[in-house]
């Protein structure tokens, strides 16, 4: 097979990212900077911030990643980059710089849509085999995309409101967890036992559509109500019970859709994807109710936001020839 | 030396190309549109028409604020990443002086560039011919558009306000300026590319990696931190690689 090099490029929100992906699926090379540090002081992503650092970070970063990958752009055969969704302007600064390469060095340009970067995610492990099922879950994000070939998408499920992600750096914020909350929380978890029996909402109706606002809020008022009351609170207990409560919902559905849609391949994806209690309780799932379905769950470093997951979705593009013109824009609200 | 100049701090756009001391094409285009959508079309096409390759480039000169966050970001991502990915030399010019070259070569008279900066405030700076030369006089700001106008009125001499902007604060300006002010033909209240350009070639070139733009105002979040931790000593730290 003749080789194909895609520069890719991620600025959606606060992690700037170049990578050089090899047929789709080889990493050749995939920088992240972090701005997380940053916006830790305010408690979480500030736009305007974050898009001072990717101006102040993107041609570092595509410099360490060409120079990592030993590619000139003479090698490259596209320049991939994330329209959207995400942040605003923090899209518009890899957009255009990816804009400015595909020109200078007149090389096709690619649109990618971020959350198909989180699936193909998968790709640089293991090849996607199709139909097949994602869960996607992030900051932002809470869906089940179902997939009958590698360029068909179709959403099944989703929040109705809060995503899995926001929820957990929302209880962050209450337990006075360093943002983003999500990692102390599953680890907490851990340490704890699902004793405080929060709902476990819409798990009984007949659709894949999740909510997580009521549990939020449901977590919310045990805090209060014990401070009240100077109850003494466990907080291990609450994380482990809230994290039960989000992973019941999300995995009781997961099975139910890939049962029924009858997949080859259950797919985690997803900066949530990285949570150690979610992970565990999705493969003891598969293995007890999906012996023919192989469940792919992405490394950690693949599971946050980067660029190599942008290359991975490119290859489909560029293999038909899926291009995108010079007048590309930042698509903040964009959907698969 | 082949420049491509790229103005995209405010409302206007404007590209132009020169050859060392030619014009070859300026396109200064001043509707509402949205930049990231029509920035790079417009330098691809005037390249086509140029006949120039992007290889045949050897300085970019970008406008690098004030102005409008995004706006700013727009053309300063667009010029250092061309600039790095060809190999090429960086300039970075105030958007204001752009403005402020703009203006008539009047003994003794002040060029004062303005753009709004929203709340009553403005970006501006002060800026004077003398003996041809544009000088700068007093640092670009951002400062209350009646602060500015008591400021100069005291300094006493002729003073062209530069910009549209200006008129949006034109009250205040009469009041305290009345008689200062000289009133310029519309032409010079429009930033142009090819002045930019002119302004850029003399200057040194940028390192092109820590090159970014000059907001003049922190983020408000930023702000507001900063004032919550005095102590803190800056020194960035804030990016971290995975």
């Amino acid at each position: 097979m003749e080789k194909k090099l895609i520069l890719a490029i991620e600025t959606s929100c606060d992690e700037t990212s170049a990578a050089v992906i090899e047929n789709g699926q080889t990493i050749l090379s995939n920088i992240v900077a972090s701005q997380i540090k940053s916006h830790q002081r305010f408690g979480g992503v500030v736009p305007e911030i974050a898009s001072r650092h990717h101006v102040e970070q993107i041609t570092l970063i595509i410099e360490e990643a060409l120079e990592k990958a030993e590619v000139s752009y003479e090698d490259l055969d596209a320049v991939a980059v994330t329209e959207g969704p995400g942040l605003v302007g923090a899209l518009l600064i890899g957009v255009n710089a990816a804009k400015a390469i595909a020109f200078a060095h007149d090389l096709p340009l690619i649109a990618v849509n971020h959350i198909k970067g989180h699936i193909f995610a998968n790709q640089l492990v293991t090849p996607l085999e199709f139909p097949l099922l994602s869960l996607v879950v992030s900051g932002g994000h809470t869906e089940l995309i179902y997939m009958r070939a590698e360029d068909s998408y179709e959403i099944i499920g989703e929040t109705r409101d809060d995503a899995a992600g926001e929820a957990y750096d929302k209880i962050g914020r209450v337990l006075g967890v360093p943002y983003p909350g999500g990692k102390h929380i599953d680890r907490m978890a851990h340490e704890g036992k699902d004793t405080y029996d929060f709902p476990r909402a819409m798990i009984q109706d007949d659709n894949f559509d999740f909510s997580f606002s009521g549990l939020k809020s449901s977590f919310i008022n045990t805090v209060h109500n014990a401070k009240q009351k100077n109850e003494e609170i466990n907080e291990n207990d609450l994380a482990a019970s809230f994290q039960a409560a989000v992973i019941d919902v999300l995995v009781d559905k997961t099975i139910r859709a890939a049962k029924e849609k009858n997949v080859r391949q259950l797919i985690l994806a997803g900066g949530v994807a990285a949570n150690k209690g979610l992970r565990t309780a999705l493969e003891k799932a598969v293995s007890e109710e999906l012996a023919d379905v192989e469940l792919l769950v992405p490394p950690l470093e693949l599971c946050g936001d980067n660029a190599a997951m942008i290359g991975a979705a490119a290859y489909v593009q560029l293999k038909s020839n899926n291009y995108a013109d010079f007048s590309l824009n930042g698509r903040p609200g964009l959907s698969v | 030396m082949r420049i491509l100049a790229i103005d995209t701090s405010n409302q206007l756009m404007s590209v132009a190309l020169i050859d060392d001391d030619r014009l070859i094409i300026e396109r200064t285009v001043n509707v509402k549109r949205n930049h990231s959508i029509q920035l790079m079309p417009a330098i691809e096409e005037m390249m086509k028409e140029a006949e120039w390759r992007p290889k045949d480039l050897t300085r970019i000169v970008v406008a690098k604020g004030p102005g409008s966050y995004t706006g700013v970001r727009i053309g300063v991502t667009v010029a250092k990443t061309l600039a790095f990915s060809l190999g090429i030399e960086l300039v970075g010019v105030s958007s204001l002086e752009v403005l402020a070259a703009n203006g008539s070569q009047i003994e003794g008279s002040y060029c004062v560039p303005v753009f709004d900066a929203r709340r009553g405030n403005i970006y501006t700076g002060l800026y004077q011919y003398q003996n041809g030369k544009l000088v700068q006089v007093e640092k670009d700001t951002h400062i209350s558009a009646v602060q500015w106008a008591v400021y100069l009125k005291q300094l006493e001499g002729p003073v062209q306000l530069l910009g549209e902007d200006r008129l949006k604060h034109s009250d205040s300006f009469t009041k305290e300026c009345g008689e200062q002010l000289i009133d310029l033909p519309t032409s010079r209240h429009y930033a142009r590319a090819s002045v930019l350009a002119e302004r850029g070639k003399i200057r040194k070139p940028e390192n092109k990696h820590l090159f970014e733009p000059e907001y003049l105002k922190l983020a408000e979040a930023e702000q507001n931190w900063m004032e919550a931790h005095p102590d803190f000593e800056q020194g960035g730290g804030w990016i971290e690689k995975l």
